[in-house]
């Protein structure tokens, strides 16, 4: 069985991130940087009526715009751009391309769409459930039927608790907005194509890409250099990608199309929104005893075929970490006419976090008990036990909860936390690399993975430094192309499980090669060059796989927030984050650190700012930009401290995504506490707050 | 036609429109404001480029650089896509990211809002333009080792946020370095590192609160 090094001197050490130098300076090109020998713009004309039948598109006038170089109907609109039925605002019905970004804009004004706009629509979830509600899909319910899962006996638990709570908790749809929209540049030329993509998947861009275009795989390069976060929004070449790909060989030069913020919010991915109506129950020792949950909530026009290996539908793990006795779980999945859901950071995890930390944190007060002691009382799960109580003697829990509502003042203090658990990831056994030995001792690692701003780059130097004893900076690492041994693609915290393995597999194969060609014992650390130099005129070539026994799944966290509510204006502040996590064993404790940080900050906004808001009116997304849909900014950053339980012996493990699962629900449970009444939607906002002390009438939503 | 000069022409032009402005206000009698209009349509006619591509001359980096640009094209676009300078990132064209920032005359301006035309005769500073002699600024290093960037998208913007506060306030707290980056929107959740790289090149000794915690 393969085993780490016990002694290490990179691994579980901070590294700065070798690509650090290129992305300050910017050196570092991302795909919307390529400017590939004579290049395009290409820009999408979407539909701006949330339901409608398209009988006619002339894409002529378009083309005679000056500069404009040439224009494509959108895929599924090639045989059918007479009988087109639109379902949400913003599907892709052309694209042009041309010389310049405003000839784009000009060309994409002057195509005529005949369209018949349908009245009726709905991109409301509580419109949607209504009878006679608009059907997204013609002669089909908006509402899935409802999944009731039961075990025990759940009425009769009820009767035998001592406390029993009622709520009810919802999010909305989140946005993922990485900062690089998604896109790409394409050049399709006799020999093929060629995409840069901004994808965290380059192997789905190709394979979809390929099936598009009726290509074969080895037909289409993925490029992926730089890309600027992707969230779990870009995975596959999209209906963005195949359009480029179409642009260039019609135009027969590259095309890059990067989509705008607004095409972004429409057309390519969110998080689902959850309605969730929790009824549960203790036992007088506080034993929870039983559990309904009903849950409903929409992925836009239905989980989109781009998510990436699914975890873009409306189910959500209920009651989450907790396990009780007597349950009973409903969920179902509401169509509407917005753009569909895809994967994101953790899918169904934060609202499900959500839901179940506020409902316990209800019941515990309704129980009389300590929060945190509900908790050590109910979870199962021994990691997350310790990490409590790491978590609540570093954040200073006994000394800091009081009971509801008590902190005094305008400005009240309270406190919060959640749990977290991240299953669902795990290594990919896919992942395949290779390092080619110089005879002057340089080493390249190549791979067939993407560094979505995790650090992926810096993962395989340490990990290739420490088992060749060489520094990190004395790797080349070369990844992000479809030409190097394949890799999975970046999802569900699973790359850092999947590369590390892979890159010990590579290290050790290439230690043995270069030990059999050069007779060098071992030819690590003082003895490489000397080693390297003996193999001529001739690099050595080592291949390796991902290898078990080195990482592992779950992950697991939890978080403790304290926040100052201020009573007269609704303003919540969060003032500090506690937060533990097992990391098992740790690369990169710096990049680490980042993730982790990422992970909070991206709950918070979660939590307290961020939601997609529809027009009931015109069913477009009325804020698709950063000056209307709120996140995080560096100002509302609080000081976030991270507590890293080191667990080398389970081997390499993902944190991505369960960093930013519990996060929501501990600032919503700090909110609670603070002001002794449940803002249970998210995001809280000032109005929501105002609303629960009785100072505000309630927002409604209709 | 006569061909306008850039490198004057922005400033020239508000100047002339604000002067026609100021007449207008002083001899608002109703009788008088058709030959102002057409006093102004006369005006304009005069000074009217584009909307083809006029000469555009930019001060970037310490180069002159020589453009031909439609008048709407930005200065932004004009740097990445007229040019190579790739380093200002588009993150929402329209003043609300900060991906863009670059400094102007040693000001932080978001480039997706200033036109080419009006940058001429401006200092320009782009993130690439902070390296001098094949090395690092000290922002840029210590963003490197505080591990302030993850995707690295935003942070061309954030280091030029954290530049400009610098040459003017060596000293920052941490309040007007967030203060400072309040322009800039970062999707990873980089921030934290920001705030402590800029503290670093300011002097300050920054405690890393992270623990490791041996199970």
């Amino acid at each position: 069985m393969p085993s780490w090094p016990k002694e290490t001197k990179y691994i579980t050490h901070p590294t700065t991130r070798v690509d650090g130098p290129a992305k300050v300076t910017g050196n570092a090109r991302y795909s919307s940087d390529i400017q590939a020998d004579g290049w395009l713009y290409g820009m999408i004309l979407r539909s701006k009526w949330p339901a409608a039948t398209i009988t006619a598109i002339n894409l002529a006038p378009a083309l005679k715009v000056p500069g404009i170089k040439a224009a494509v109907l959108a895929p599924a609109l090639e045989n059918n751009s007479d009988n087109f039925i639109v379902r949400f605002y913003g599907q892709e019905l052309a694209a042009v391309c041309g010389t310049t970004k405003d000839a784009c804009l000009d060309a994409l004004r002057a195509i005529e769409v005949t369209a018949q706009p349908k009245e009726a629509f709905v991109v409301n979830e509580n419109e949607a459930m209504k009878d006679g509600a608009p059907e997204v899909w013609a002669g089909q319910s908006n509402v899935s039927p409802g999944r009731p899962r039961e075990q025990g006996n759940v009425d009769q638990a009820f009767g035998e608790c001592a406390a029993v709570i009622e709520g009810f908790y919802s999010t909305p749809v989140q946005i993922h907005n990485p900062m690089e929209t998604h896109g790409n540049t394409i050049s399709w030329t006799d020999d093929g194509v060629t995409a840069w993509a901004s994808t965290q998947g380059i192997g789905g861009v190709r394979n979809s890409l390929a099936g598009a275009l009726r290509l074969d795989h080895s037909k289409v390069r993925v490029i992926t250099d730089y890309m600027g976060g992707g969230f779990g929004a870009k995975f596959n070449a999209g209906v963005e990608g195949v359009l480029a790909a179409k642009l260039s060989q019609a135009a027969k030069a590259p095309v890059r199309l990067m989509l705008t913020r607004f095409d972004q919010a429409l057309a390519v991915g969110n998080r689902p929104s959850s309605f969730q109506t929790i009824k549960m129950g203790a036992l007088a020792d506080g034993t929870l005893h039983a559990f309904e949950g009903e849950n409903y909530g929409t992925a836009g026009v239905g989980a989109s075929a781009d998510a990436g290996g699914g975890g873009g539908g409306a189910d959500i793990p209920m009651p989450y970490l907790y396990k009780v006795a007597n349950s009973r779980v409903t969920q179902s999945a509401v169509m509407l006419n917005a753009g569909a859901s895809r994967a994101f950071r953790a899918p169904s995890h934060p609202p499900a976090s959500f839901g179940m930390e506020c409902a316990m944190d209800d019941l515990a007060v309704k129980l009389g008990m300590d929060p945190l002691e509900f908790r050590l009382k109910n979870d199962p799960n021994e990691v997350r036990q310790r990490e409590y109580k790491i978590g609540a003697e570093k954040f200073g829990w006994k000394e800091k909860y009081q009971k509801p509502g008590s902190s005094p003042g305008v400005v009240k203090t309270g406190v919060g936390c959640a749990g977290a658990a991240w299953g669902a990831g795990g290594p990919s056994k896919n992942t395949h690399g290779e390092a080619q030995i110089n005879p002057d001792g340089s080493v390249e690692i190549r791979m067939g993975v993407q560094d979505l701003g995790t650090g992926t780059r810096t993962v395989i130097a340490v990990v290739a430094a420490e088992m060749l004893g060489l520094k990190p900076e004395q790797i080349t690492v070369k990844i992000g192309d479809t030409n190097y041994p394949p890799g999975p693609g970046s999802g569900g915290s699973t790359t850092c499980a999947s590369i590390s393995p892979t890159v010990y597999d590579i290290c050790t194969k290439a230690l043995q090669q270069l030990q059999t060609q050069t007779g060098v014992a071992d030819a690590s650390g003082d003895n490489w060059f000397a080693a390297c130099k003996k193999l001529g005129v001739t690099p050595l070539v080592a291949h390796g796989d991902w290898i078990d026994g080195l990482s592992t799944k779950p992950a697991y966290g939890v978080q403790f927030a304290e926040v100052d509510v201020d009573t007269e204006t609704g303003l919540v502040t969060v003032k500090r984050v506690v937060a533990v996590h097992d990391c098992g064993l740790m690369i990169d404790t710096l990049t680490l650190e980042s993730q982790i940080n990422g992970g909070i900050i991206m709950g918070m906004g979660y939590a307290l700012y961020e939601e997609r808001v529809m027009d009931d009116l015109s069913g477009v997304v009325l804020n698709p930009n950063f000056e209307t849909y709120k996140m995080p900014g560096i100002v509302d950053v609080p000081e976030i401290e991270v507590v890293l339980l080191n667990m080398p012996e389970r081997g390499v493990i993902g944190i991505g995504e369960p960093a930013t699962v519990p996060t929501a629900g501990a600032i919503a449970n700090a909110v609670a506490n603070a002001i002794g009444a449940r803002v249970g939607s998210l995001p809280i906002t000032p109005a929501k707050i105002l609303a629960a002390l009785g100072k505000v009438p309630p927002v409604e939503k209709t | 036609m006569k061909k306008p000069e850039p490198e004057k022409f922005g400033a020239h032009s508000r100047r002339t429109f604000l002067k026609s402005l100021g007449t207008v206000a002083a001899t608002a009698a109703t009788a008088q404001v058709q030959s102002v209009a057409a006093e102004l349509e006369q005006a304009n006619a005069e000074k009217v480029i584009g909307p083809g591509a006029v000469p555009v001359t930019l001060n970037v980096n310490g180069q002159t650089l020589k453009f031909m640009l439609e008048p709407r094209v930005t200065l932004l676009d004009a740097l990445r896509n007229y040019h190579d300078l790739t380093g200002p990132k588009e993150g929402c064209d329209r003043a609300s990211c900060g991906a863009c920032t670059v400094l102007m005359d040693g000001l932080p301006i978001y480039s997706c809002q200033k036109l080419a035309i009006e940058a001429q005769g401006h200092k320009i500073t782009t993130v690439e333009g902070l390296v001098q002699g094949g090395k690092m600024s000290n922002v840029q290093q210590a963003f490197v080792e505080r591990d302030a960037l993850m995707c690295g998208y935003c942070t061309p913007g954030f280091v030029m946020s954290v530049t400009a506060l610098l040459n003017f306030n060596p000293h920052p707290t941490a309040d007007e370095v967030k203060h400072a980056c309040s322009g800039n929107i970062c999707r990873c959740g980089t921030q934290p590192h920001i705030i402590q790289a800029a503290l670093q090149v300011a002097g300050v000794k920054v405690e890393n609160k992270t623990e490791v915690i041996n199970a």
